[in-house]
């Protein structure tokens, strides 16, 4: 097995008294694109403000490149990058100067920065823009500048917070093929919560949670081999009904 | 050590940036306390006699009297207007961002602070120059020493707002709370009257007034435009900033504070 970039230990998390995740266990390694599909309320939000410490947990389950989160949180998150499900761009300021906060952020010399920045937005033709201010922008352009962002300091897990949601099929198309594209060639290790079934391909790792539980975790031709179905979202509707019928 | 440099000058820029963006927030920053100076002070010049009092050595008009307090005026909105960007970074995202970086958070927030705490000082500086051409002329070198105690002032009413922020859930709440906050103490307090002229009308309010921490960043800057050195209001906002840090870091830590509320 390659390094591990994402390892989650039995994992609980409750808000008052009542338990939103129980026993989660999963893990993503290096290279690897692994999509986290469940319903609305599945705990995909609580597992994504857990793994960028902004809840806390009592006890050691997530390790970041082998890094554990709570024993040594500012080492696990500089391994990260992260796009949230709402935009946190500065609409005021340029895409330059966004990325520029962003490397300061992370401790990124002056020169790093530069070449950091121009190397993103290249990769996601947004470089002619850099001087534009990101109120100017589309939504398809202001989730390439997060993504962008994102991989500055180059992170060794990519968590993705459902970014293509009211994007057009265009904008989805060049997300989706440049984080897959990332995966294949730098080794990126991507975490992707989507409600969107097309956007996950046939070499991609699936994990299915319903009520703060991993139902089931693969490839798509394991989930619809073990549900017996012919399809990822027939299988999904399948593993998710399991439980409230 | 350099990673925090770096954050630091980036989080200062950020601001600087959005303030210099956003002229409206400047212009408003600026017309408030002129409005106090030119129409309030103006009106009540003739109403309120000012005995001589130390920092001052003669008897002043109203308006030289009520200048440090519109500073710290401008010091008491800019501080809460910082935290009110905070709860609005906090509602759209932002504020994530800043949080998830690999650096302390106690850092970051203090960072944050002292960001606005610059943003504040070229507020005040602006308003000292406008004052100047309108016959406030204190002595050259307290153009100097209010540099110091801009900081200390600005810092602790920075991490008031800080405070706020870190309690309060959504904006909505936020406008209660400026009602609740930035009139009680600004009003109370020796932004424009002095102590004893409170004493005179009531006890109770002088009481208030001698220990709203707002009065003694006021009357710290005050002997600080004049080059004196106010140890005792000094200690009391060095204190009242310390304190109010503290707590505003617990409310921000992911295992106490606001973070440990919404779950575990």
């Amino acid at each position: 097995m390659s390094e591990l970039a994402l390892d989650i230990k039995q994992l609980n998390f409750s808000y008052g008294k009542k338990q939103v995740l129980h026993n989660l266990s999963f893990h993503v390694e290096a290279g690897q694109c692994a999509f986290l599909l469940g319903p609305n309320g599945a705990g995909k939000s609580t597992l994504f403000s857990l793994i960028t410490r902004l809840y806390d947990q009592e006890k050691e389950c997530i390790k970041l490149a082998g890094v554990d989160i709570k024993v040594e949180p500012l080492k696990a998150l500089a391994q990260l990058g992260v796009v949230f499900q709402q935009t946190t761009l500065d609409l005021d300021l340029s895409v330059r100067q966004n990325l520029l906060y962003h490397a300061a952020l992370q401790g990124l010399s002056r020169k790093s920065a530069r070449i950091a920045v121009q190397k993103q937005l290249e990769q996601l033709s947004m470089y002619e823009r850099q001087n534009e201010l990101v109120r100017q922008l589309n939504g398809g352009h202001r989730r390439r500048v997060e993504i962008a962002r994102a991989l500055m300091h180059q992170p060794k897990l990519l968590l993705l917070d459902e970014p293509t949601v009211g994007l057009d099929i265009a904008s989805r198309e060049s997300i989706i093929t440049h984080v897959h594209k990332l995966s294949d060639e730098t080794g990126l290790a991507v975490l992707w919560a989507t409600h969107l079934m097309d956007e996950v391909l046939e070499q991609d790792k699936v994990i299915v949670i319903h009520q703060g539980k991993v139902q089931a975790e693969g490839a798509i031709k394991e989930l619809t081999e073990i549900t017996q179905r012919d399809s990822l979202s027939e299988a999904f509707f399948t593993l998710t009904q399991k439980q409230e019928a | 050590m350099a990673h925090y440099w770096v954050a630091l000058w980036g989080i200062v820029f950020r601001e600087l940036f959005r303030f210099v963006k956003q002229k409206e927030r400047f212009l408003s920053a600026l017309v408030r306390p002129l409005v106090w100076l030119f129409v309030f002070a103006a009106g009540f010049r003739a109403a309120l006699g000012i005995a001589i009092i130390p920092p001052y050595d003669t008897y002043i008009l109203y308006e030289v009297y009520i200048t440090p307090g519109l500073i710290g005026m401008i010091q008491l909105f800019n501080g809460m207007q910082s935290s009110l960007s905070m709860v609005y970074d906090r509602e759209m995202g932002s504020m994530r961002i800043l949080l998830v970086s690999p650096l302390p958070r106690w850092f970051l927030l203090t960072s944050k602070l002292l960001a606005g705490v610059f943003v504040s000082i070229l507020q005040v500086y602006v308003f000292l120059a406008i004052a100047w051409f309108y016959d406030i002329q204190p002595p050259i070198e307290g153009y100097l020493w209010i540099l110091p105690a801009l900081t200390l002032t600005g810092l602790m009413l920075g991490a008031l707002g800080l405070l706020l922020s870190a309690f309060i859930k959504q904006l909505e709440n936020f406008a209660g709370v400026m009602n609740f906050v930035i009139f009680p103490m600004f009003f109370m307090s020796t932004a424009l009257y002095p102590l004893w002229k409170l004493q005179e009308s009531s006890e109770i309010l002088y009481t208030i007034a001698k220990y709203n921490p707002f009065t003694q960043a006021v009357e710290f800057l005050r002997f600080a435009l004049y080059g004196q050195f106010n140890q005792e209001a000094g200690l009391y906002t060095i204190l009242a900033f310390t304190l109010f840090l503290i707590i505003a870091i617990i409310g921000y830590n992911p295992s106490k504070g606001m973070m440990k509320r919404k779950g575990r």
